[in-house]
């Protein structure tokens, strides 16, 4: 009893399709990225199908980023994970899986013929407790600079110790919390300069005390260069075209052109002197440096460092305390970069430029050494991950527990809160309780230990009071997470369960898909 | 070189026929057969929306030809989204937008009904009832529903210190979608924004003052009112101070570079003294530009081109923080809320043409260095910005347009200020209105009258459906209440609270949004029982 009123190939699923579309989806999503979850998770490998490149990862934003997916609710358990990567940077993996567990427990909740908004309207009320209760377990202790390094460093050993670093996992640790102090509070992780080398192995990384640039110092220039005044410019460094709309150069004889190159060349000379003027002996600009001022600049004794990009003089400008100069008319209103030496050299079979001693010093650059490239890209991923965490831990200094611990916290809190509950709402919040009893669960299973007895033991743990345990993944016993030095940053663990519900709230409201007819694209 | 679609000639024996060009690509309906074809797709397209109703409807996900994804509750969005074909169901999608322009709410509400309409007109042709009979009927219906919501209306009195009847209305609008969650904050958002900008004397409130921003990350609790302008760039040079306490704002349209005469010109450079020349001129142009924006007292740039390098520096080094290619309608709302005005020359700056504002600051996101400006503690108070944020992508594009419903609703009542009861109340009193005129009506328009009172018994009954009520059995019952008790403000308990009292529960809808249901249904189904031929041309080959 219906006709079609849709263009041709649009199609529509109703109810219990539509809904089995985005269960089906969101769930097969979650089991994927899974297997990743927790420091015994596996890798996967990522294989282009354009080029055929491989990536080698556990980083669940990477994974999900990389397949395509034709299915709206998995599309926006992809687009939530993202979002994590961006806020926090890490526990992709966790709102992921966390809200295909929610879904799990949903297609239960509808197969017993449960209202979509009653089952939402019981999330809401578990995630409000989870939040509650998290809140309250969280622990604050940026007054205490010590306490508070060692919670960064726990926090970066545990994020750590899921990814490929996790054999070095004490070394990066210290690595990623000494690169975000020097940061001084800015959440800017472009401040930190990652470069990455083929050769050697991972522990032959390190955190450069002064800063790296990509690049080598111009030809003719010393090598080494000691108390430097460096100018960080911003500006073209080609033969200076008049930037005044429509001019152009007419002459009618070969004399006058020749008497023109030479104004040019004295334009580029008096640049190159206002730049001298400066009294620096070192010249960085983000654009290319021609040969002719180049050459006049050796001539004067300074060093050049031309193309150095816009994060590199950023950066530079961070470090070394100078301002990004345009104009050089003002020499009294500039402030110079400083440092102590500047020299080149080598990490690998690459030239770069070293600038030690510096003033600021509110950037830093880490060089990562592995010995094959996707090895460093995953370390890049996970050094990246943990910087994410450290950051927005440094701006919001409260911290939880992990290995289980949180969630299990959560879970009995949600247990309780569904007590007081009267009606099916309460059917569901304990659903989300059980849910949140999935991540320990994933986490032991991963890890080969027999999950339902220690998650159940974990459980009872909780019940008895002692509100610090947690999965101890290398024993395979409960332990306290407290002694473990298994922590986790509040902020991540917030919004994993803010998305996660939000998102299969999302879904689970959804009873009907209409999909529009897919662009036609033209071969290639 | 269009030839005439259709010719007419004769055969042999002198009858007329027509020959129609492509005849054999031609579809032709006509008669009771296209009403009632175009009754079911009606039909079908409000069965799609039908169960979006309420507050305990359920949502639709969209999926674009390029596979991007919304998740919807809003009938408008919905309809306008989903990619039909039909004639028929282009009306009514027609029909909800324009429910969409001039009242903002209730899209769902008017596609429903008129899909009822027309369901109720099937069974009145089947008896062999002309068409305009029924139309004229519907009409006669519709002008007695009207009249009654007008009589069961009821005021809402609210003064600014006292809101709290606008945030109900708020939450009614905002009941049915994904906002919920955090109900109260949303209502609350959605009044002070409307309150701050509205004008009370004239009745109006311009909604061009208010922006809605949104930015993935954090979740819905984080939505935040910003007395001020929210707008998503950062300072051009990174070393420039972060906020800016007083600013005094120079508004500009023209962009840092040398000037660029719109005629198209040649400069031709002939000779060494020339070139010197240009290049004194092009020198000093920057330092005047910048000079002349100084020597106004301003603090702050805000510029809607973009800066050349030596610019961006020379603007650093003078202090002058500044922002470039800011859009055009955000230079407008920084204009109006700082009280500055826009200027297109850097001749014409003066000291009273600067932008006042209290604190301009940037702030940044997580992870990614994804900057934005705040101004506020503005000159005029009456601009502001609400700032959604949400855990992905659709729930901050779901939510930013169920806050244009819930302004859109307060608006309403700032306009008019008389209100009906919700939860399918009026529906079910105007059906009792209307059932008892229709017995009074002598002509055969009587039947169109039963039938129209029928169909405002489809709001109730949806909602009922979708909260997972027994549907006739509750309407059945809430309507002889009606009746026995005389009281119009009975409506459907949608969300299980044991009271139908919808007074009590404080669900209204503006008065004016229900009337405007009624007639653009009504309306919409003349349009549609008029039709009775729809001649599809053939496609022309190629």
């Amino acid at each position: 009893m219906s006709m079609n009123i849709f263009g041709a190939e649009a199609t529509e699923e109703k109810a219990e399709n539509a809904r089995l579309s985005s269960f089906v989806g969101a769930l097969a999503l979650g089991d994927l990225v899974k297997s990743t979850l927790g420091p015994k998770g596996m890798n996967k490998i990522l294989q282009s199908g354009s080029t055929g490149d491989i990536n080698v990862t556990n980083d669940g934003a990477t994974i999900l980023k990389a397949i395509q997916l034709d299915n709206a609710a998995a599309k926006i358990l992809v687009n939530i994970s993202k979002v994590q990567d961006d806020e926090v940077g890490d526990g992709t993996t966790s709102v992921c899986v966390l809200a295909a567990e929610l879904l799990r427990e949903a297609e239960k909740l509808i197969a017993m013929k449960i209202h979509p908004q009653t089952i939402v309207e019981g999330f809401r009320i578990a995630s409000a407790a989870a939040l509650q209760a998290l809140e309250k377990a969280a622990i604050d202790n940026s007054a205490d600079p010590a306490q508070f390094r060692q919670d960064l460093f726990n926090i970066a050993r545990t994020t750590l110790s899921s990814k490929v670093l996790s054999q070095d996992k004490e070394y990066f640790a210290n690595l990623a919390v000494d690169a975000v102090l020097r940061l001084k509070g800015s959440t800017d992780l472009d401040h930190i300069q990652i470069i990455k080398k083929v050769g050697e192995k991972l522990t032959d990384s390190y955190l450069d005390e002064g800063f790296i640039l990509d690049k080598t110092i111009g030809i003719n220039c010393p090598k080494r260069l000691e108390n430097a005044n460096i100018l960080i410019a911003n500006t073209s460094m080609d033969t200076d075209k008049i930037k005044i709309f429509g001019a152009r150069v007419k002459v009618d004889s070969t004399g006058k052109l020749a008497e023109l190159e030479r104004a040019e060349r004295e334009k580029m000379k008096a640049k190159v002197d206002a730049i001298a003027g400066h009294g620096i002996n070192c010249f960085v600009n983000r654009q290319l440096i021609y040969n002719y001022p180049e050459s006049l600049l050796a001539d004067k004794g300074i060093v050049t460092i031309e193309h150095a990009d816009f994060e590199g003089v950023e950066r530079l400008s961070l470090v070394t305390g100078g301002e990004i100069v345009s104009t050089f008319d003002r020499p009294d209103l500039v402030k110079l970069g400083r440092c102590e030496l500047i020299e080149e050299i080598m990490i690998g079979e690459d030239k770069l430029t070293k600038f030690s001693g510096v003033a600021a010093g509110e950037a830093c650059t880490v060089v990562l050494r592995g010995s094959t490239s996707q090895m460093v890209d995953e370390a890049e991923r996970s050094l990246h991950d943990a910087l994410s965490v450290l950051s927005q831990t440094v701006k919001e200094t409260r911290t939880v527990l992990g290995g289980g611990c949180a969630e299990m916290l959560m879970s009995v809190a949600v247990d309780n809160a569904a007590r007081t509950v009267t009606g099916k709402k309460a059917l569901a919040a304990e659903a989300f309780a059980h849910a949140l009893r999935q991540i320990p669960t994933i986490l032991a299973d991963n890890a080969g230990y027999d999950s339902s007895d220690l998650v159940m033991k974990l459980r009872a743990a909780h019940y008895e009071g002692r509100m610090d345990a947690g999965l101890d993944m290398n024993e395979g016993t409960i332990g306290s997470m407290k002694a473990l030095g298994v922590t986790e940053s509040y902020k991540l663990k917030r919004q994993v369960v803010i998305s996660a519900s939000e998102a299969a709230e999302m879904i689970i409201r959804v009873d009907d898909i209409l999909r529009a007819t897919p662009r036609r694209r033209e071969a290639v | 070189m269009a030839e005439p679609q259709a010719m007419y000639a004769t055969d042999e024996y002198g009858r007329p026929f027509i020959i129609l060009r492509e005849q054999a690509k031609k579809t032709r309906t006509h008669g009771v057969q296209a009403i009632k074809s175009h009754i079911l797709a009606a039909r079908t397209v409000a069965n799609v929306i039908r169960t979006s109703l309420g507050p305990r409807g359920l949502d639709k996900i969209l999926i674009s030809p390029d596979g991007d994804i919304t998740v919807t509750n809003d009938g408008a969005t919905i309809l306008t989204q989903m990619e039909v074909e039909h004639q028929i169901a282009k009306l009514l999608v027609q029909l909800s937008r324009s429910q969409d322009d001039e009242i903002g709410d209730g899209t769902t509400g008017v596609v429903v009904l008129a899909g009822a309409l027309l369901e109720q007109s099937e069974a009145l042709l089947d008896r062999g009832i002309h068409p305009i009979r029924i139309a004229d009927g519907f009409d006669r219906a519709c002008v007695v529903a009207v009249e009654h919501l007008e009589k069961i209306s009821d005021k809402v009195e609210f003064t600014l210190s006292d809101t709290s009847n606008l945030v109900k209305t708020a939450k009614t609008s905002l009941g049915s979608k994904i906002v919920s969650k955090e109900h109260d904050k949303f209502a609350e958002i959605a009044v002070d924004a409307v309150l701050a900008v509205a004008d009370f004397e004239r009745k109006d409130v311009p909604f061009d003052m208010i922006k809605v921003d949104g930015k993935v990350g954090g979740s819905l609790a984080d939505t935040t009112l910003i007395k001020g302008v929210l707008v998503d760039k950062d300072f051009s040079h990174s070393q420039m101070p972060h906020s800016v306490r007083d600013a005094k704002i120079a508004i500009l349209t023209c962009p840092f570079e040398p000037p660029r005469p719109k005629t198209k010109h040649k400069l031709d450079i002939t000779s060494v003294e020339e070139y010197k020349l240009l290049r004194e001129y092009e020198h000093d142009k920057f330092h005047d530009m910048i000079k002349r924006v100084k020597d106004t007292g301003a603090n702050l740039v805000i510029c809607q081109w973009g800066f050349d390098d030596e610019a961006n520096h020379l603007l650093m080094q003078n202090d002058l923080p500044a922002v470039r290619w800011v859009g055009g309608p955000e230079i407008e709302l920084i204009a109006i809320a700082t009280q500055g005005r826009i200027v297109p020359r850097f001749e014409d700056l003066t000291a009273e043409k600067l932008g006042k504002a209290g604190i301009v600051r940037e702030v940044s996101f997580g992870t990614t260095r994804d900057k934005m400006l705040v101004i506020e503690e503005c000159a005029n108070a009456r601009t502001v910005t609400v700032f959604v944020r949400g855990s992905n992508k659709m729930i901050v594009d779901e939510a930013k347009r169920a806050l244009h419903d819930a302004l859109c609703a307060v608006r309403n009542l700032v306009v008019d200020n008389r209100v009906v009861y919700g939860g399918g109340a009026a529906d079910i009193s105007c059906a009792l209105a209307v059932a008892k005129a229709a017995d009074e009506t002598p002509s055969i328009e009587q039947y169109a009258m039963r039938a129209f009172a029928s169909a405002l018994d489809a709001v109730p009954l949806a909602l009922a459906e979708n909260s997972g009520l027994p549907p006739i059995e509750t309407l059945a019952e809430v309507k002889s209440r009606q009746v026995k008790e005389g009281n119009s403000v009975l409506g459907i308990d949608c969300m299980g609270r044991g009271d139908n009292d919808m007074k009590k529960q404080f669900v209204y809808d503006p008065l004016i949004s229900k009337r405007q249901q009624y007639l653009l249904a009504t309306q919409l189904v003349r349009a549609v029982l008029k039709i009775d031929d729809v001649i599809v041309a053939g496609q022309a080959e190629e």
